[in-house]
């Protein structure tokens, strides 16, 4: 009975003294905070991207005629526009997800400061890739 | 486990797999469409065509459509129970998120029978 007794007052000093305020609004974040927040954020950007891409797989291959409208279509800048913001996405979200994947096989998981580089890596990868992307867009 | 039973393999060790099993069959659709464009930039509507209707890209993109449904399934699970809850947004919460989860499982569903509709056209 004493053991459960000083088990329950542990319990609820320990409750009582948690700090409350976990408010992410009011805490600077680091680096890695932001690539996984991005991470995310471009996740639910590409779910709505699938219905982009899946009418662009649809008229290119529907008819010879719908393949040409899609490629008049894609010569103009705005179209052209919104397929690089589809594809800047699916840049940056297949970037942040393979520095995932090492981090599964247990690579650059061994402490924060690891983790600050991987992440810094994952935004100097990424904005590359998305700047080669505008090149071939923009300027093919 | 409260509100587990709207995820995709009801577990949290099954959908961490499933989640990377399905990153790395959509990575490999990417690289080898990357790969295809670097080889031919411009393809004609014939090579076009030829490329996804032979059967084994049709499997392939099968798969990477399926891919899509799982990871975006569990990715958007993930993201609308973290932020659609009574704390964040109030005791409206629960009935918004579960509109936004079936609407979420609609579009998956969708996207899925237009793939298949648009591969099997060929």
């Amino acid at each position: 009975m004493r053991i459960l007794e000083s088990y329950l007052k542990s319990y609820f000093i320990v409750k009582t003294k948690r700090p409350v305020n976990l408010d992410i609004g009011t805490i600077k974040l680091p680096i890695t905070s932001y690539v996984s927040i991005l991470h995310r954020v471009s996740g639910v950007v590409l779910f709505l991207a699938v219905a982009l891409m899946l009418w662009v797989l649809d008229m290119s291959l529907a008819s010879k005629q719908s393949f040409q409208s899609l490629k008049e279509c894609l010569s103009s800048p705005i179209a052209q526009f919104v397929i690089w913001a589809a594809l800047a996405a699916l840049a940056y979200h297949v970037v942040a997800g393979i520095r995932h994947l090492i981090m599964d096989l247990g690579v650059g998981e061994d402490s924060f400061e690891t983790g600050r580089r991987s992440a810094w890596l994952v935004v100097v990868v990424a904005v590359a890739v998305i700047i080669s992307l505008a090149g071939w867009i923009f300027l093919w | 486990m409260v509100s587990s039973v709207t995820s995709l393999g009801r577990s949290g060790l099954s959908d961490w797999l499933v989640q990377r099993v399905s990153a790395l069959v959509m990575t490999a659709y990417i690289f080898f469409m990357v790969g295809y464009f670097v080889i031919n930039p411009s393809p004609s509507f014939e090579q076009w065509q030829a490329l996804h209707g032979s059967l084994a890209m049709r499997i392939f993109s099968l798969l990477t459509i399926l891919s899509i449904a799982a990871h975006a399934w569990i990715g958007m699970w993930c993201v609308l129970t973290d932020y659609i809850t009574v704390r964040l947004i109030g005791p409206k919460a629960t009935p918004i998120r579960m509109f936004l989860q079936l609407a979420m499982i609609a579009l998956i569903l969708l996207y899925v029978v237009w793939a298949i509709d648009i591969l099997w056209g060929i």
